[in-house]
Formats: C-alpha cells, sequence, structure tokens
C-alpha cells in the first residue's frame, strides 16, 4: 500500500496523488491502516518477531529439491533463533549475528508453492508479501522463477535472496537491485569446467551439444561452446531439444555417427536424466571415436537430481556449486547440522538457500535495520568466508556472488547412496570471475 | 541411409509407448463410452509396479554406513543377496521382466476396482462429468505415489545381458556403425505381441465378438440376453493391463516419477483422437505415424530448415489429418460427433 | 438459484455487491489480500467467457488459454511499445485474442465433439511450444515477458518526460493499477462481463445456440446456417480470455508461456465444471475455489497447522498435524482431486446444483417438517 501513497512532487505524481486519493476518499478507512504510519513495505516496527518468505516448488518435477531447499530455511531459522547447535553460525565470519534472531526479532516464516512456473510463483511469492507481511523472499529452483520472482520484489521493495538459478541471465539482463544470487552460473560452469576438459580428455576434441530449447539452455551452451572452443575443441553440432521431451532417442542417433567424440548435455532436471540414461544405453559410453573413448559432460550436476539416472552417471564430467562432501569446516559443520536433523546430507540447492539466509539476517545486522536500501549496501560488496566455497564476494556491480566452483565427476565405486559426486577440482575464483558489463542489465534503484 | 534407419527405428519405437496407451484409452471409450483422463495414471502405476517389484526384491536391512562420518547414515543390504548369495543377485537382475508377472494380476485388480466402484456409475453421464472424475481420479493417484515414492524419477535398470547395443546394423547389410540398444527393440517387440493379443482376442474369440458387437449396437446387445457390462468390465480391466504392461517395459528407457503419466496423457489422446474415436486399428496406426513423424521432423537436417518443427510437428500433423480427414484416420460415423 | 424467483437486475446487484465486498468477506477466509481477490475476478472473467462456449454450445475447447496467453503478450507489448495506461492494453488484448480466436475458430469448427477438443488442443499447444523456445524473440520465452526502463513508450514519453529511475508501473490515467485500485478495476470489468454474458444467456442469439447444442442436425434442417452463430460464440469467449489475460498482465506486468500450456487448458474446463456448466455465476465459484486452494492450502506448513490444532491436547495433535499435513502445503494437488471427485459423484451439475438442493432442502423442510425425500434428491449416480 506504501507505494501507492508515496510523496512524490513530480508533475506525473501529483497526478498520481490526485487520482489516488479519490481512491482514497472512495475506499472504506480499513484499508489505509498504517499507510502513513511505515516508512517501507512490511516494517515490523515494534513487533517482536519478522517474518521470512521461502517460497518453493512443492509440487511438480523440482519438488524433491523444493522440499531439500525448505529443510534448509528451516534450519537455518533455527539457527539463527540460537536453538540446534548453530551449523555454519559458527563458521560464517566475519560475522554480525548473536543467535538471537535478527536484530533482537525472533525469526518466524512463510511457505510458499512456485510449482516452477512463472505465474504461480509471483502469486505466491505476493501472497507472502501482501497477507504474510515477510520481509524478505528466497528459494525457487529455477531461472524463470528467479527472474520472474525477482522483478516483482524489486516492484515492491522487498528483498529477494535467490535459490537455485543458474541461468546467466538472473544476475545478467535481467538483474535488480533487490535481488541477490549466492548461487554460481552458467558463465562460471564453462570456464571452471575448461581446464579439466582439457587436462582430461586433450585439446583435440569433437563436441556435440544436445541443448534444452529455453533460455536457461541456450546460455549454457554458448558458454560451454566458447569455452572448449578456446581450448581447442571443434563443435560439430548444436541441437535444440524440447524441454520433457522424455524420449531422446532421436537427437541421440545422429550423435552416434557424427564423428564427434564428447557429448555435452545441457539439460537439467528430468531431462538431463533422461537424456544421460538413454545416451548411455545407446552405448556412447562404450564407444570409441577418433581413437579415443566417447565422453559425455553434463554442465550442471545435482546430486539430487544425479539420483534418478542411477548407474549412468558413473564417470561423468560436471560442475556444481557446492558438494557435501567437501572438507572445510563451514561445509562440515552445515552437513552434520543438517545430518542430524534429517539423516541425510544436504544437497547444493539446500546449501546455498541456507547460506543466503543467513547472509541476508547478517546483512540487516550489519545495517542495524531493515530498512530495504540500507540491507542492500551492507550486501553489495560483502566479502565473507567460512560457508564452504572459500572466500567469497556478493559483487556490488551484479548482485553475483563470486566464490570457487567445483568440478566433479559421477562415483565410479559410491561408498554410500549419497556418494555420489567426487570433486576433482575446486577451481578458484579468480578463474571464473568475469566483466560484469558483458551481460548487460540494470539493477535499478535503491528506493523504490 | 544409416540415420533414416535409425530414426524409423526410434520412431517406431516411440509410436509403440504411444500405441500401447492409446489403444486402451480408444477401447474403453469405444466400448464403454468413457473419455478416461486416468489412463496416464494407470501407465505410471505399470510403471511403478516395476518399481515396487524391484523394491520388495531388493528389501534391505539397514547396516551402518561407516563411509559417512558426520552422523549417523544407512545403507542397505538386499535380505535376497544375504539370504541367497548366488541366486539374489540374478533374481534381482531380472526384476524388470519379472515384474511383469506381478503387474498383470495387480493392474486387472486396478482395474477391475476403478470400474466397479467408479467408472461404471459414469457410463450414462456427460462427457465433461466423465473428464472431470478421471482428471480428479489421476491426481489422487498421482499424489498417493508422490507421497510414497517421492517426487524425483527413480532409475530402472534392464537385465546387464540386455545392457548394451545390438549391432543390427551388420544383420542387414548397414554396416557396423547402425547400432540400437537391446532393451528397445525387446519393447518394440514386446509391444508388437501385445498390439496383436489384443487384436487377436476381439477378433476370434466369442468373448471378443461379443465385445466388438456391444461396441457397435450395446441395446441390441443386451436385448438378446446377453450381459455386456460385465463383459465391459473386462474390457476395462484389458485396457488397465495394456496401460500397465506398457508402463513396466519402458522403466528402464525412461526412469519413473509419479507425473509421468500426465505427460503422456495429452499426446495419447492426440493419438486416439488422429486415429478415429474408437477405431484400435487407427489408435495403433496413428501412434506409429506420429512416432515416426516426430523422429524425422527432429533431425537436423529438417530443423535446419524449419526451426522448431519438433516442438510441435505431432500437433500439426493431428491439425492438418483432421481437418482433411473428418474422422481422423479410421473413425466411424457416429462415434463422439456430438 | 433456479428456486428463487430472482430477475436479473437484482441478480446483478447482488453479485455486483457480492464481488465488490470481497475485501471484507475475505478477511476471516484467510484470502482478503489485493492478489488473491485480483485472481479470483481474472478467472471468473475467463471462466464466464468459457462458458458462454462450452455451456451454451455444447462445444468443449481444451485450447483457451491460448487466448489467454495471447492477451497477456499485447498488453505487455502495448505497456512496452506504447504506454502504461491500461486501456490500450485491454483493447490490443482483446483485439489479438479475437484475432486468434477467428482463426482457430475458423478452423476448429468445421468438426466437432472430440475432434474439435483436440483441434483447438493442438493449436494451443503449438502456441505454448513454440512461445517457449523458437519464439523467445517476441515472448522472452522461459523468463517471461517484461518490462525493462529501455522500453520505447512512444505515446508516454511524448507527454512526460522521464524522471523517475525505477520500472513505471500500470496506470489508469494516473491511478496506479496494483493493490486494491487494481482489484477494482478488474472486479467492474468482472460485473460488466457478468452483465454482458447475462444478456448472452437471455438472447435470441443465446437461444439459438442453445439450439444448436441441443440438437445441431435440426438446426440446420430448418435451412440455418450454424456455422456463423458457432464462431461468433468462440470468438465472444476468445475476446473473454483476451481480457483476462490482459488483466493478468495489468495488475502484475509479466506474460509467461506456461500460462498458454494445456494444463491451463485443462485448469479453466474443470472451473467450469466444478462450478456448473451452462449456469451463470457457477463458472466464477469454480474458479474462485481452485484459485482459493492453490493460493491458501498451498501456503500451510505444519507451523500453521500446529498453531491452527493447538486446542487439541498434545497427544491428539501429533497425530492430526502430520495427517492433515498430507493435505495442505505441498499435497494440495491431492485435496483439489479429492474434491473434484467429491463434487463430481455426489453433485452432478456443479456447485450450483448442490446450493439449489441446498435451498430446495431448506424449502421442503418448512413446508412439510419430515417430508419423502424424492428420488432426485438421493446422490446422484
Amino acid at each position: 500500500m506504501t507505494k501507492d501513497f508515496k510523496l512524490d512532487f513530480s508533475r506525473r505524481g501529483l497526478l498520481k496523488a490526485g487520482a489516488a486519493s479519490g481512491l482514497v476518499a472512495a475506499s472504506p478507512a480499513f484499508f489505509m491502516r498504517n499507510a502513513w504510519a511505515e516508512d517501507f513495505r512490511n516494517n515490523p516496527g515494534n513487533a517482536g518477531e519478522v517474518k521470512l518468505g521461502f517460497n518453493v516448488p512443492q509440487t511438480g518435477p523440482y519438488s524433491e529439491e523444493g522440499k531439500d531447499e525448505l529443510r534448509a530455511f528451516k534450519l537455518a531459522v533455527k539457527h539463527l533463533n540460537g536453538e540446534g547447535d548453530g551449523g555454519m553460525l559458527n563458521t560464517f565470519k566475519p560475522s554480525s549475528l548473536k543467535g538471537n534472531g535478527i536484530l533482537g526479532k525472533k525469526v518466524t516464516f512463510a511457505t510458499g508453492d512456485t510449482q516452477t512456473k512463472s505465474d504461480a510463483a509471483r502469486a505466491s511469492a505476493k501472497r507472502m508479501i501482501e497477507k504474510e507481511k515477510v520481509l524478505m523472499v528466497s528459494g525457487g529452483s529455477s531461472s524463470g522463477v528467479a527472474v520472474a520472482v525477482q522483478s516483482l520484489c524489486q516492484e515492491e521493495g522487498i528483498i529477494f535472496m535467490a535459490g537455485l538459478t543458474h541461468s546467466n541471465d538472473t544476475t545478467g539482463k535481467d538483474k535488480r537491485r533487490y535481488g541477490f544470487r549466492h548461487f554460481f552460473n552458467a558463465y562460471m560452469s564453462g570456464r571452471a569446467l575448461g581446464p579439466v576438459l582439457e587436462k582430461e580428455y586433450g585439446k583435440e576434441r569433437r563436441a556435440y551439444h544436445l541443448t534444452a530449447d529455453y533460455n536457461w539452455g541456450w546460455t549454457q551452451e554458448e558458454s560451454m561452446k566458447d569455452t572448449t572452443e578456446e581450448i581447442g575443441w571443434q563443435t560439430v553440432n548444436t541441437v535444440k531439444t524440447p524441454v520433457g521431451a522424455g524420449d531422446f532417442s532421436q537427437y541421440i542417433t545422429p550423435v552416434l555417427n557424427s564423428g564427434a567424440d564428447v557429448l555435452i548435455l545441457n539439460h537439467y532436471g528430468k531431462d538431463m536424466i533422461n537424456s544421460l540414461t538413454q545416451a548411455v544405453q545407446f552405448g556412447l559410453r562404450d564407444k570409441q571415436v577418433n581413437g579415443k573413448n566417447f565422453e559425455i559432460v553434463v554442465p550442471l550436476f545435482s546430486r539430487l537430481m544425479a539420483q534418478g539416472a542411477g548407474e549412468a552417471i558413473k564417470g561423468i564430467l560436471g560442475s556444481t556449486n557446492w558438494n557435501w562432501s567437501l572438507q572445510d569446516p563451514g561445509s562440515q559443520a552445515f552437513v552434520k547440522s543438517f545430518g542430524a536433523e534429517y539423516g541425510i546430507p544436504p544437497s547444493m540447492a539446500a546449501h546455498t538457500c541456507y547460506v543466503q539466509t543467513l547472509l541476508y539476517a547478517n546483512a540487516c545486522e550489519m545495517a542495524g535495520t531493515f530498512y530495504p536500501p540500507e540491507v542492500i549496501k551492507s550486501l553489495e560488496g560483502f566479502k565473507f568466508d567460512g560457508t564452504g566455497n572459500g572466500p567469497t564476494e556478493y559483487r556490488a556491480e551484479d548482485h553475483q556472488c563470486f566464490k570457487d566452483v567445483l568440478v566433479v565427476r559421477g562415483n565410479e565405486n559410491p561408498t554410500s547412496q549419497f556418494d555420489l559426486l567426487k570433486v576433482i577440482e575446486q577451481t578458484p575464483r579468480s578463474q571464473v570471475e568475469y566483466d560484469w558489463k558483458i551481460f548487460g542489465g540494470e539493477l535499478g534503484p535503491y528506493k523504490v | 541411409m544409416d540415420a533414416i534407419f535409425l530414426q524409423i527405428l526410434n520412431g517406431l519405437d516411440k509410436g509403440a509407448a504411444y500405441a500401447l496407451i492409446a489403444l486402451g484409452l480408444t477401447l474403453v471409450f469405444g466400448t464403454l463410452g468413457i473419455v478416461n483422463f486416468a489412463h496416464g495414471a494407470l501407465f505410471m502405476l505399470g510403471a511403478f509396479c516395476a518399481v515396487s517389484f524391484n523394491k520388495l526384491l531388493t528389501l534391505s536391512t539397514k547396516v551402518e554406513d561407516t563411509t559417512v562420518t558426520l552422523f549417523k547414515a544407512f545403507k542397505e543390504k538386499p535380505y535376497l543377496e544375504i539370504w541367497f548369495p548366488d541366486a539374489g543377485p540374478v533374481l534381482i537382475d531380472y526384476a524388470i521382466p519379472l515384474s511383469i508377472l506381478m503387474a498383470i494380476p495387480v493392474m486387472i485388480l486396478i482395474g477391475f476396482v476403478m470400474e466397479r466402484g467408479l467408472i461404471k456409475h459414469f457410463y450414462k453421464r456427460p462427457h465433461a462429468e466423465q473428464i472431470l472424475v478421471t482428471f480428479g481420479l489421476a491426481i489422487v493417484i498421482q499424489e498417493v505415489i508422490k507421497a510414497y515414492f517421492g517426487a524425483n524419477p527413480i532409475p530402472q535398470t534392464a537385465p546387464d545381458i540386455l545392457a548394451g547395443s545390438a549391432s543390427i546394423g551388420s544383420w542387414i547389410g548397414l554396416g557396423e556403425s547402425v547400432v540400437y540398444p537391446w532393451w528397445r527393440l525387446v519393447y518394440l517387440c514386446f509391444s508388437g505381441v501385445l498390439i496383436f493379443g489384443v487384436f487377436a482376442f476381439l477378433q476370434f474369440t466369442t468373448y471378443g465378438m461379443v465385445v466388438r458387437a456391444g461396441m457397435r449396437d450395446r441395446e441390441t446387445v443386451g436385448l438378446l440376453g446377453i450381459n455386456i457390462e460385465r463383459r465391459f468390465t473386462i474390457v476395462f480391466a484389458i485396457a488397465t493391463v495394456v496401460a500397465g504392461l506398457a508402463g513396466v517395459m519402458y522403466t528402464p528407457v525412461l526412469p519413473p516419477d509419479y507425473h509421468m503419466g500426465m505427460d503422456f496423457l495429452v499426446l495419447s489422446f492426440v493419438v486416439v483422437v488422429v486415429g478415429g474415436m474408437g477405431s484400435l486399428g487407427g489408435a495403433v496406426m496413428a501412434g506409429f505415424l506420429l512416432g515416426v513423424v516426430q523422429s524425422f521432423a527432429s533431425m537436423t537436417e529438417v530443423k535446419a530448415v524449419l526451426p522448431g518443427i519438433d516442438q510441435i510437428i505431432i500437433y500439426l500433423v493431428a491439425v492438418v489429418i483432421l481437418l482433411t480427414m473428418p474422422r481422423g484416420l479410421m473413425g466411424r460415423a457416429g462415434v463422439m460427433d456430438d | 438459484m433456479k428456486n428463487i424467483p430472482m430477475n436479473d437486475v437484482t441478480r446483478l446487484l447482488i453479485f455486483a455487491a457480492v464481488i465488490l465486498t470481497m475485501p471484507i468477506w475475505l478477511i476471516p477466509l484467510g484470502g482478503g489480500y489485493p492478489d488473491l481477490m485480483q485472481k479470483f475476478a481474472i478467472y471468473g472473467i475467463f471462466a464466464i467467457g468459457f462458458n458462454i462456449l462450452f455451456g451454451l454450445t455444447g462445444y468443449l475447447s481444451f485450447g483457451h488459454a491460448a487466448f489467454l496467453g495471447v492477451g497477456s503478450y499485447a498488453a505487455v507489448w502495448s505497456f512496452k511499445l506504447f504506454t502504461m495506461n491500461v486501456i490500450p492494453a485491454v483493447l490490443f488484448g482483446v483485439l489479438f485474442a479475437g484475432l486468434m480466436a477467428l482463426v482457430i475458430g475458423f478452423l476448429s469448427l468445421r468438426r466437432s465433439g472430440i475432434y474439435f477438443s483436440i483441434l483447438t488442443l493442438a493449436f494451443a499447444q503449438m502456441s505454448y511450444n513454440l512461445a517457449y523456445s523458437v519464439l523467445t524473440p517476441i515472448t522472452y520465452g522461459e523468463t517471461g515477458l517484461q518490462l525493462s526502463q529501455q522500453d520505447p513508450r512512444l505515446i508516454d514519453n511524448l507527454f512526460i518526460e522521464e524522471v523517475s529511475t525505477g520500472l513505471p508501473s500500470t496506470t489508469l490515467f494516473g491511478m496506479k493499477m496494483s493493490g486494491y485500485p487494481g482489484f477494482y478495476f478488474c472486479a467492474a470489468l468482472l460485473i460488466l462481463c457478468f452483465f454482458i454474458s447475462m444478456r448472452i444467456f437471455r438472447s435470441p442469439f443465446g437461444l439459438m445456440l442453445k439450439g444448436i447444442k441441443s440438437n445441431q442436425n435440426r438446426m440446420k434442417y430448418t435451412g440455418l446456417n450454424t456455422r456463423p452463430y458457432m464462431l461468433t460464440a468462440f470468438v465472444i469467449s476468445g475476446m473473454y480470455a483476451g481480457l483476462a489475460g490482459s488483466l493478468l498482465a495489468i495488475t502484475d506486468p509479466l506474460a509467461g508461456a506456461e500460462r498458454m500450456q494445456w494444463t491451463a487448458s485443462g485448469e479453466v474446463v474443470l472451473m467450469t465444471i466444478l462450478g456448473g456448466v451452462g449456469t451463470l455465476v457457477g463458472p466464477m465459484l469454480g474458479a474462485g475455489l481452485i484459485k482459493y486452494f492453490e493460493n491458501i492450502f498451498s501456503g500451510f506448513d505444519n507451523n500453521v497447522l500446529t498453531s491452527a490444532f493447538s486446542f487439541l491436547p498434545d497427544s491428539v495433535a501429533e497425530v492430526v498435524v502430520p495427517v492433515v499435513g498430507l493435505f495442505v502445503g505441498g499435497g494440495w494437488h491431492l485435496t483439489l482431486g479429492i474434491l473434484f471427485m467429491i463434487i463430481v459423484i455426489f453433485l452432478p451439475g456443479g456447485i450450483v446444483e448442490g446450493i439449489s438442493r441446498l435451498t430446495a432442502l431448506f424449502r421442503k423442510r418448512q413446508q412439510s417438517i419430515g417430508g419423502n425425500m424424492t428420488p432426485q434428491d438421493q446422490p446422484g449416480e
């Protein structure tokens, strides 16, 4: 409501105000409650509690990921309120978190279902903002949803801490002042994989891309193409596949005799599971082409989804934001308290959501207020460590986190059902950094 | 040439799945006059028969996993492997073909319960209400499966002996490089047998004859003193079994998840209608036709000329056929015209 | 409703009063916030429009979401290219949806029954698949079509020198169209649409359509060419969908491709059947119910449940909360599925039928307490 009645002395503003005051007269008084008292959206004021909104896919193909994100959020809330063993609160530094909620207020939360559809995600975010009066929205498992919710949050003046979103656009051409992404992106996947691919498979390779036919797939394909061509590989062909194709055989058979010796699957989720399973069934992994072993690369690997591909993931290279097998104290502390709570290790989606929640809370503590522009300023350029990926920075120019990226391989001899991915390289941050200007886009204003 | 041959195989394989689902759908429609939106869910239930059978075989005791040090975790060791160290793993390896044995009675039971408990009350209700109730049922079935098995796909492996690819190129003189996975060939043959079986049953048995007569004119058959309703229950059970077995055999190709039925539902309706409502031969023909056309449209050479054609080809073909042939490929007059 | 004698003016007035007071009576139901009320009104328009085709002619279109999507895209493009004023956006949305309905309707109406349904479905699915992939330059694919600061906005820029940073909002001559004003705008249009639909139901044109529904052949034998009537109904209903789509874009300037998916088309079919096919208010009720479940039930989690059942003793609550938890939050689909089945099994004719049965029962009680049940009062089979 505040937005509609802010003071604005431009000519257009006066026009609007005139129209608005007509409406004020017409509508019952209780709609206007607190309209003048608040100085920003959903100001908790003197309340003893603050509410955060966790918007995750609870139905649809990504609901397992959503479930895991929700587990992480609940854990983060617990730790922020000083319950449990504290998890990463003990390793995160520099930390202003005191374990007594945020700015002394107890943290509570509301949940919503994105259904992995941008419409539903926005509706659910709006419910949390308008009805539940949340101060921050977080979560999600796809870039389409992240971009949609992020722009909504910009308009509403609510901070959005993105969950799993890997497209370059989220902090590229669609970046927003109120949106922040801790997760890595397609470009960084490409940069991280390049040297490993060169080392493992050599310079003389011919790559064939199968790409999910939508924004994320295209950015992933572009990044992989650039990287592999830089190390001297040839690109035989790039083929777009419809999302949710199910059976990919008609795209896989042409690979067999194309002369390519590497197949790059720019797929995620169910598409990845199906295309990888079927590619292995077609015997690609047993093939010899140009005197070399045929290889398959999955640029974005998620342990949770990889389970669905079963045996097929063995020996497949890919990149991931985080994996629970990391040995640094931050990761260990997190895995320990997550495992103790739920009996399973956290996924990378859970990790990023957990960290995002802590980062938001910490930024509020640093700013000393919940007032979004100040919170944003304390997040911008914030350097921290102890969250699992080494020293990390929230770049001020595009709100993208820069940190080490993991290159992983599907484990040939898993020791447990969770031990699916093996980290073979922790690509240092410097190698995946890029100039923020290359993707265009504008952050927009602090004050909305 | 190689590429075209392989695409034909791909298309037939895909078409086999479409045809099997569409066959049951059109059978139920032709005999019972029911538009069954839960038919996709039956396909999914079949796939989960395989999953459950696999689970049953690999029923496990929990052994503490010592490799996980940070918290208490458990890994599972199947009883079967503990009790029968030799035969156990072999049995588990053949889980999918064996689960057919379980799927048949289970699917018959499901079909029976569904028809007697719900569908039969909707014979004379408008199609719109049939759609609503079967769609509701499909959602309920899905959500129950999701609550128990989770939303992630569950990988199923074909027996080791069928794991690799067959070098069919050398069989027919196309060269060594033309290979095709064994399991997909098995699936193709299996579908052929199943389709043939259903046709033979309807064509060559007295039972089938009565059913076919019932499809033409239910009232007259009823007047002859034949209990057509009971026969229709059997027909529904047959449709259920066909969908279920298609689901079982498809699991190694497509790791099953709770939503796979919905993914196939719309396509199978398109197949049924393109074939002509209530026409079994039409459904099978349309299934294979659309499968093959889809495969060809996905070829790079075709996509270079018409970008994105593989996204819409099935619907495009459906539109063209329906606009040129009023009742699909082999539909009869008077069925679902109003 | 049919038991209460009422003329159309009172009907309209009651309808308008109920819609406009929504912000008050929805608060106890937990739905009294602008976004949900906007959705009620918008999907109400969508379903009412769908009912003009399905309820009157019996032609079941399974591709109506395509018109919704086109309406949204047209509206957002109008914001981007011309002006943030909502009037042109509404006009463009309705216009483009109408044009598309004309083309699709012209082709699809050559067939009837399920052949018609599958034709419309095929057209809608083609639109969706293309919008998601190949047409990305126009639709922005997966991320959806959004406003940006670089938009030309030709008309706006003629009159107003751009000073503000940040994205402009949609306005009706200066009044912002988000929040409550947005709801009232949608509500006003909903009432208008309801009125038009009522007039159509009562008009000779409407009777003609009903005639086609009951026996198309007989209508043809009287020498009447039914096609133009069908096409008109199809286009009108497509324009309703386009209006709903443009309103979606007005209250929230973003258009995503999944608005055109078959599930979205299926949703409006379900809304209409759930509420009551061919009744005036039924589709609106169905739309409200489904949107309520989608938005409110999905937001319940165990915390909410625990506090809701806190009046129970702990031991009871420990059992009740997890059981109820299966039906809310991530399980809201399950509740919806069960609801579909219960309503259609026990109330053929949808919610409206249920209401009229209740009133009938109530009246009978008044007339003769303990009176006999007529066969029609038994649960429908």
